[in-house]
C-alpha cells in the first residue's frame, strides 16, 4: 500500500507534504513530544549536509583527470586522418600495375595449355600402340589378369576411335589376341590340372571380357562334367578290385568333393557374384545358371549312386556285415551332409541306396539259411539211407537226434543272421535313425522278408518232399516223417521264439504295424504242413505194405496150393516192416497212452464187434453151405460199425500213425482178395495169414477191433471167393501161427 | 448219405459188372452181371429206370455159364451184350471165357429166360485171364478181347469169332493188361490199353502202338475213358487214388489231376454230353461227380474271350455230388440217354441210379 500510494507524510518519499506531516504532528503530538521531534529533525538535517559535503570533495578530482584525457584523443584522431588518405592513393597505383601485366602475359599462357592437352593425349595413344605387344608379352608371361586389365582400359577408346583408319589395325591386332587369350583361358576349362582357383578366375576374367555368362557356365559345366566323369571311371575300375570301405572312401574323397568343388566355384562365380549390370537380367540369368546347375548335379550324382548301386550290388555275399554298414553308413552321413542341390534331396536316394542294401542282404540271408536248409535236409536223407545197412538200433537212435540238432541248427542259423542283420540299425549309424529306412528294413526285409519267407519256404520245402517221394523212391518215407515232426515243433516253439526275438531286436511292434504276418498264420501253415507230411508219411507207407501184399495176392495161383503149412513169408515181412515203422514214429511221437484209450474208447464196439466176430466164426467153422448167411451178418455188421475211411487224416501220435498204415494195407489185401477165386487150401492160406496178422497188428492200433474187423472182411471176401469154402480148425490155424 | 434223387435196385449177389444199354437212347436201362462163384446161375439184370416217375422195371436173364466180371454192350445193337465170366466146372477149378449173347424178346416178365449165346471166342490159346471184351463203336462185326498179356481183335459176325489181329504184351517183369477202350474219334482205328500204370495205344490197322503215355498213375491204372467231345482227351484212374485227365499230345504233364477218394479208383466217366461232369467209382465205397471244366469242350474262354450276353459261370473245378455206398463200388455209368441220370454198383450187389443234383443241372444248362 505504502509503495503505491506513497505515504505523504515520509519524510524520505518524494511525495512528502510537509504540511501535512506538521499538521498530523500538531494533532497527535503534545508539546514535548514537538519540541523532541524538532531537535531530531534538526540533528537530522546537519548530518546529511555533512554527507552531501564530502561527497562533492572526493569526485571533483576525478572529473579533472577525464577531461585531459578527452583533449589528448582529440590531438590523435587528426594525425591518424593523414596517414588513411596516404595509403589509400598507394593501393590504386598497385592496381593499375597489376592489371597492366595480366594483360601482356594472357596469350603466353592458352598456348601452353593445349601443349599438355597434345602431351597426355600422345601419351595415350603411345599406350594404345603399345597394347598390342604388351597384351602378347602379357600373354606369353601367363599374367592374364594384367592383360585383361589393360584390355578394359583401352577398350572404351578402341571401341570409339576403332573405325578410323589409324587405329583399325590395332584394334584388329587386339582383338585377335583376345580372342587367343580367351582361348587360352577357356582350355583352362579344359585342363584336367587346373584347379578350381585358377578355374574360377579364369571365368572371372571371361565374364570380364563380357563373354556371355550363360555360354560360360555351360561350358564350364561340360568341363567339370569331363572331369567328374574322369573320376567316376576310375571308381567304376577300382570297383572291382576294393572292397567296399575303399571304395566308398574313394568315392566321398574324389568324386563328392569335387562335385563340391564344382558346385561352390559355380556358385561363386554365377550365382552369387555381385553384377553390376541391370537387375533383371542377373535374376533371369542366376535362374538359369541354377537350373542348370542343378540339373548337372542331378546327373552326375545319379551316375554315382547308380555306380554305389552296383558296387553295393557286388558286394552281396554275405562276407561281412559290419563292414558293408560301416561303408554304407560313411556313404550315407556324406551325402545327407552336402546339400548339393536346393531341390533334390540326395539323401532319400541315399536312403534308397541304403535299404536296396538292406534288402540285398536279406535276400542273400534267406538264400543261404535256404541252402543250408536244403544242405542239412540233404544231409539228413542221406544218414537215413545209409546207417539203415548197418544196424537198425543206431540210425533209430539217431533220429532223434538228428531232428533236434536240425531244428538247432536252424534255430542257431536263423539268430546268428538277425545277429548279423542288427548292425544295421545300431544306434550310432546314421540311416538306421530314418524312419523311412528303419520301417522298410526291419518290417520289410528282416521279418517279412527274410524271417516269415524262411518260415515259409521250410513249409514249402517239406511239402514239396510229398511230391519228391511219388516220384524219386529213393527218399526215405522217414525223411517225411522227420519233416512233419520239424514241422510240428517248429509250430510249438521255435516260431514264436524266431518271431518275437525279431520283433525285440528290431524294435518291432506286431501290435502296431498292420500287415504282418503274425504267428498264428506261421503256426498254422506249419500245423498244416506237418499234417500233409504226416498223411503223405502214412499214405506212402501204407501203399509200400499195400504194394507188397497186392503182389504176393496176384502172383499166386491160389487155386493150385497146397495145403497151409506155415505163414506165408510175406505175412511175416508185413508185421516186420510195420514194427520197424512203429520203431521209428516212436521215436519222435509218443506213445499216448495206448491202453487208455483202448479200453474208454471201444467199451461200446468192442462188445458188438466181438459179438458178432463170434458169430463170424461159429458160422464159418460149422461150414453152412449157405453163404447168404454170411453176407447177411457181414452186412448186418456194417450197418452197426462205423465207416472206415481208409486215407483219413492221421493225428500226431505213433498209434494214430500206425492205425493209418494198417487201414490202407489190409484194405489193399481185401480188395486183392476179391479179384482172385481160391480153392480150399487157398481159402484156408487166408485163414492162416489174417489170423497171423491179427495175432501181431492189434497192438499198433488204437482200437484194435479196426483190425479184427478188417481181417475179417478179408477172410469173409476168401469165403466168397472160394469154390469149396472149408475153413481149417482154428486150433491148427493157432499152432501154425504159433510156429511162426 | 443217401441220395434224394437215387433209387436203389438190390441184388441178392455180389456184383462188380455194370453196363449201359448203349444202343439204346429212349429208355434209361442199364444191365448188371452178377458175380457169384457158388451159385449155380448167375444173372443179368436189365434195369429200366422210369425218369418220370422214378420207378424201376426189371428183366432179369440166366447167365448159366459163370460169375461175370465184365459186361459191355454194343453200341450199335440194343440186344447185343458181351461178358467175360469165370466158368466154374465140377472138378473145382475154373477159367475164364467170354462170349457175345443176344437178349431175348421176352414178353412174360415172370420167367426168367437165359440169353442166347451170340458168338463164341476162342481164347484158350491167348491165356487165362480175360479182361474185357469191347465192341467196336461203328463196326458191328468187330469186337476186341483184352486178355492178360493179348489184344485180340475179332471178325464176330459168324457164330464162332474169328481173330484178326493179336497183339501181343511182352516185356520185364511179365506185365499185364488191365482193360482197353476204343477210340472214337479218327475212324475208331485206335485201341488204347491199360498196362499196369502205362497207356498204350494200338493203331488196329498194323497192330503197332501209335501212342503211349507212360506213367500215368504212380500205382495201377484201373480205367480209363474217351471224352466223346474233345477227341483228344482221356481220364485215367487208379490205386493212387487220383483221377486225371490227359491230352496225349502232350504227355509229360495231366491236363487235369484230383484227388478227391480216399481209396483206388476202379471207374471214370466222361459224361457224353457235357464233358465238365466226371463220373468216378472207388473202393472207398463213394462214387463222385467232379468238375472237369477248365478242360472241358464248353470251356470257350481260350478261343472266344468274354462274350458279355453270354458270360456263363463257370463251375471250379472239384466235387460236385457223391452217392455213398456200404461196399467198394466197382462201376458207374452215365445213362446214354438221359445226360443228367446215372447208376452206380457197389459190390454188395446193391443198384443206385441217381440224379445230377438240380442246381448243377441248371447251371450247366443255363
Amino acid at each position: 500500500m505504502t509503495e503505491k500510494k506513497p505515504n505523504p507524510l515520509d519524510l524520505n518519499s518524494s511525495n512528502f507534504n510537509p504540511n501535512m506531516y506538521l499538521d498530523k504532528l500538531f494533532k497527535e503530538s503534545n508539546l514535548k513530544q514537538i519540541m523532541d521531534h524538532e531537535s531530531e529533525i534538526v540533528k537530522d538535517t546537519q548530518t546529511l549536509h555533512s554527507d552531501m559535503q564530502t561527497l562533492v570533495y572526493e569526485n571533483y578530482n576525478k572529473f579533472i583527470s577525464a577531461t585531459d584525457t578527452i583533449k589528448k584523443m582529440k590531438v590523435d584522431f587528426k594525425k591518424m586522418e593523414t596517414e588513411m588518405d596516404l595509403l589509400a592513393s598507394n593501393m590504386a597505383s598497385i592496381t593499375s600495375f597489376s592489371d597492366q601485366i595480366n594483360s601482356t602475359l594472357r596469350g603466353t599462357r592458352t598456348q601452353i595449355n593445349k601443349l599438355s592437352g597434345v602431351h597426355t593425349l600422345l601419351q595415350r595413344l603411345q599406350f594404345l600402340f603399345k597394347l598390342p605387344t604388351s597384351l602378347k608379352s602379357r600373354m606369353e608371361e601367363k599374367s592374364y589378369i594384367e592383360a585383361v586389365h589393360d584390355y578394359l582400359h583401352a577398350q572404351r577408346v578402341l571401341e570409339q576411335y576403332g573405325n578410323l583408319p589409324s587405329l583399325q589395325g590395332i584394334k584388329s591386332d587386339c582383338e585377335t589376341i583376345l580372342v587367343e587369350l580367351k582361348k587360352e583361358l577357356r582350355k583352362h576349362f579344359s585342363d584336367p590340372q587346373a584347379s578350381a582357383k585358377e578355374l574360377t578366375e579364369s571365368v572371372d576374367l571371361l565374364l570380364q571380357l563380357n563373354e556371355p555368362a550363360s555360354e560360360l557356365c555351360s561350358e564350364f559345366l561340360v568341363c567339370a562334367e569331363k572331369r567328374l566323369s574322369d573320376q567316376l571311371v576310375l571308381l567304376k575300375d577300382q570297383s572291382e578290385q576294393r572292397d567296399i570301405t575303399e571304395f566308398i572312401d574313394l568315392g566321398c574323397s574324389g568324386f563328392l568333393s569335387d562335385l563340391c568343388l564344382v558346385v561352390a566355384s559355380f556358385d561363386d562365380m554365377f550365382i552369387n557374384r555381385n553384377t553390376n549390370e541391370n537387375i533383371e537380367n542377373s535374376d533371369i540369368f542366376e535362374n538359369f545358371a541354377a537350373t542348370e546347375l542343378n540339373n548337372f548335379v542331378k546327373q552326375n550324382m545319379q551316375k554315382y549312386f547308380e555306380l554305389v548301386q552296383s558296387k553295393v550290388d557286388l558286394e552281396q555275399d554275405v562276407g561281412d556285415t559290419g563292414i558293408l554298414v560301416q561303408a554304407l553308413d560313411r556313404f550315407y552321413r556324406r551325402i545327407e551332409s552336402n546339400t548339393l542341390c536346393r531341390d533334390v534331396d540326395f539323401s532319400a536316394v541315399a536312403t534308397d541306396i541304403v535299404i536296396n542294401a538292406g534288402r540285398k542282404q536279406c535276400k542273400a540271408h534267406l538264400q543261404i539259411l535256404k541252402m543250408h536248409f536244403a544242405d542239412s535236409v540233404t544231409k539228413i536223407r542221406q544218414s537215413l539211407t545209409t546207417p539203415k545197412l548197418v544196424s537198425q538200433e543206431d540210425s533209430s537212435k539217431n533220429l532223434n537226434e538228428l531232428l533236434s540238432s536240425l531244428i538247432l541248427s536252424i534255430v542257431e542259423k536263423i539268430k546268428g543272421v538277425l545277429q548279423d542283420l542288427v548292425v544295421f540299425i545300431q544306434p550310432e549309424i546314421n540311416f538306421a535313425q530314418k524312419p523311412q529306412f528303419k520301417d522298410s528294413f526291419c518290417v520289410d526285409n528282416v521279418r517279412e522278408g527274410l524271417i516269415v519267407c524262411f518260415m515259409h519256404h521250410l513249409t514249402a520245402t517239406a511239402r514239396s518232399y510229398c511230391a519228391k517221394v511219388a516220384s524219386d523212391l529213393k527218399i526215405p518215407p522217414t525223411l517225411l516223417l522227420l519233416l512233419s515232426k520239424l514241422c510240428l515243433d517248429f509250430q510249438s516253439g521255435s516260431v514264436g521264439f524266431l518271431l518275437s526275438q525279431t520283433d525285440e531286436l528290431f524294435q518291432i511292434n506286431p501290435a502296431q504295424s498292420a500287415g504282418l504276418t503274425n504267428e498264428y498264420e506261421i503256426s498254422m501253415t506249419m500245423q498244416e504242413s506237418a499234417q500233409e507230411l504226416l498223411n503223405y508219411f502214412v499214405r506212402i507207407q501204407g501203399l509200400n505194405v499195400s504194394q507188397m501184399l497186392r503182389k504176393s495176392v496176384e502172383t499166386r495161383d491160389w487155386l493150385h496150393t497146397i495145403e497151409p503149412r506155415t505163414v506165408r513169408a510175406v505175412m511175416k515181412r508185413v508185421v516186420e516192416d510195420i514194427s520197424a515203422i512203429d520203431a521209428t514214429v516212436a521215436l519222435l511221437y509218443e506213445d499216448q497212452g495206448t491202453n487208455t484209450e483202448h479200453s474208454s474208447d471201444s467199451s461200446r464196439k468192442t462188445h458188438s464187434i466181438s459179438v458178432s466176430r463170434h458169430q463170424y466164426r461159429s458160422n464159418w467153422s460149422s461150414l453152412t453151405p449157405n453163404h447168404l448167411d454170411s453176407a447177411l451178418v457181414s452186412n448186418m455188421h456194417k450197418l452197426f460199425s462205423e465207416r472206415i475211411e481208409i486215407f483219413s487224416t492221421v493225428e500226431f501220435n505213433k498209434i494214430s500213425i500206425l492205425t493209418g498204415i494198417i487201414k490202407i494195407s489190409l484194405k489193399t489185401f481185401m480188395e486183392c482178395v476179391r479179384l482172385k477165386t481160391f480153392s480150399k487150401y487157398g481159402l484156408q492160406q487166408i485163414q492162416v495169414d489174417t489170423h497171423y496178422l491179427q495175432l501181431y497188428l492189434w497192438r499198433f492200433v488204437a482200437d484194435e477191433n479196426l483190425v479184427h474187423f478188417l481181417l475179417d472182411e478179408i477172410l469173409g471176401s476168401a469165403v466168397h471167393r472160394c469154390l469149396e469154402p472149408i475153413l481149417m480148425e482154428p486150433s491148427v490155424v493157432d499152432i501154425i501161427c504159433e510156429r511162426g | 448219405m443217401e441220395n434224394e434223387n437215387s433209387v436203389i435196385y438190390g441184388l441178392e449177389f455180389q456184383a462188380r459188372a455194370l453196363a449201359p444199354q448203349l444202343a439204346e437212347t429212349e429208355k434209361i436201362r442199364f444191365l448188371i452181371g452178377t458175380q457169384s462163384l457158388k451159385q449155380t446161375t448167375n444173372q443179368v439184370h436189365l434195369v429200366e429206370f422210369n425218369e418220370e416217375d422214378s420207378t424201376i422195371k426189371t428183366s432179369v436173364f440166366n447167365h448159366p455159364e459163370g460169375e461175370i466180371w465184365k459186361l459191355n454192350t454194343s453200341p450199335l445193337d440194343k440186344t447185343s451184350l458181351a461178358t467175360c465170366y469165370n466158368a466154374v466146372s465140377n472138378d473145382n477149378t475154373c477159367c475164364m471165357k467170354t462170349a457175345l449173347y443176344r437178349i431175348p424178346q421176352t414178353e412174360n416178365p415172370e420167367t426168367v429166360e437165359n440169353l442166347s449165346l451170340g458168338t463164341k471166342f476162342e481164347t484158350d490159346q491167348y491165356g487165362s485171364e480175360i479182361k474185357t471184351t469191347e465192341f467196336h463203336p461203328t463196326d458191328l462185326n468187330k469186337a476186341v478181347t483184352v486178355m492178360e498179356n493179348h489184344v485180340v481183335f475179332w471178325d464176330i459176325s459168324g457164330e464162332e469169332a474169328k481173330s484178326i489181329l493179336n497183339v501181343q504184351l511182352s516185356g520185364k517183369n511179365n506185365p499185364k493188361f488191365t482193360t482197353g477202350k476204343w477210340n472214337p474219334h479218327q475212324n475208331c482205328n485206335q485201341f488204347t490199353t491199360a498196362t499196369e500204370t502205362h497207356l498204350k495205344t494200338y493203331d488196329v490197322r498194323s497192330g503197332e502202338v501209335a501212342w503211349n503215355i507212360d506213367n500215368v498213375h504212380s500205382q495201377l491204372l484201373r480205367d480209363l475213358d474217351y471224352n466223346m467231345n474233345k477227341q483228344y482227351h482221356i481220364a485215367t484212374c487208379g490205386d493212387d487214388g487220383l483221377i486225371k485227365i490227359w491230352d496225349f499230345r502232350q504227355t509229360a504233364q495231366p491236363v487235369y489231376s484230383r484227388s478227391d477218394h480216399s481209396h483206388w479208383v476202379w471207374c471214370i466217366r466222361f459224361n457224353p454230353f457235357h464233358d465238365q461232369l466226371l463220373l468216378s467209382a472207388s473202393s472207398d465205397a463213394r462214387v463222385l461227380i467232379s468238375s472237369a471244366a477248365s478242360v472241358s469242350s464248353e470251356n470257350n474262354n481260350d478261343v472266344c474271350i468274354h462274350d458279355e450276353t453270354e458270360t456263363k459261370q463257370m463251375i471250379s473245378d472239384g466235387p460236385l455230388q457223391w452217392c455213398e455206398h456200404e461196399d467198394s463200388v466197382y462201376c458207374a455209368e452215365w445213362s446214354p440217354a438221359e445226360p443228367w441220370i446215372f447208376a452206380s454198383l457197389s459190390y454188395d450187389g446193391r443198384l443206385l441210379i441217381s440224379r445230377v443234383k438240380k442246381t448243377l443241372k441248371y447251371q450247366i444248362m443255363l
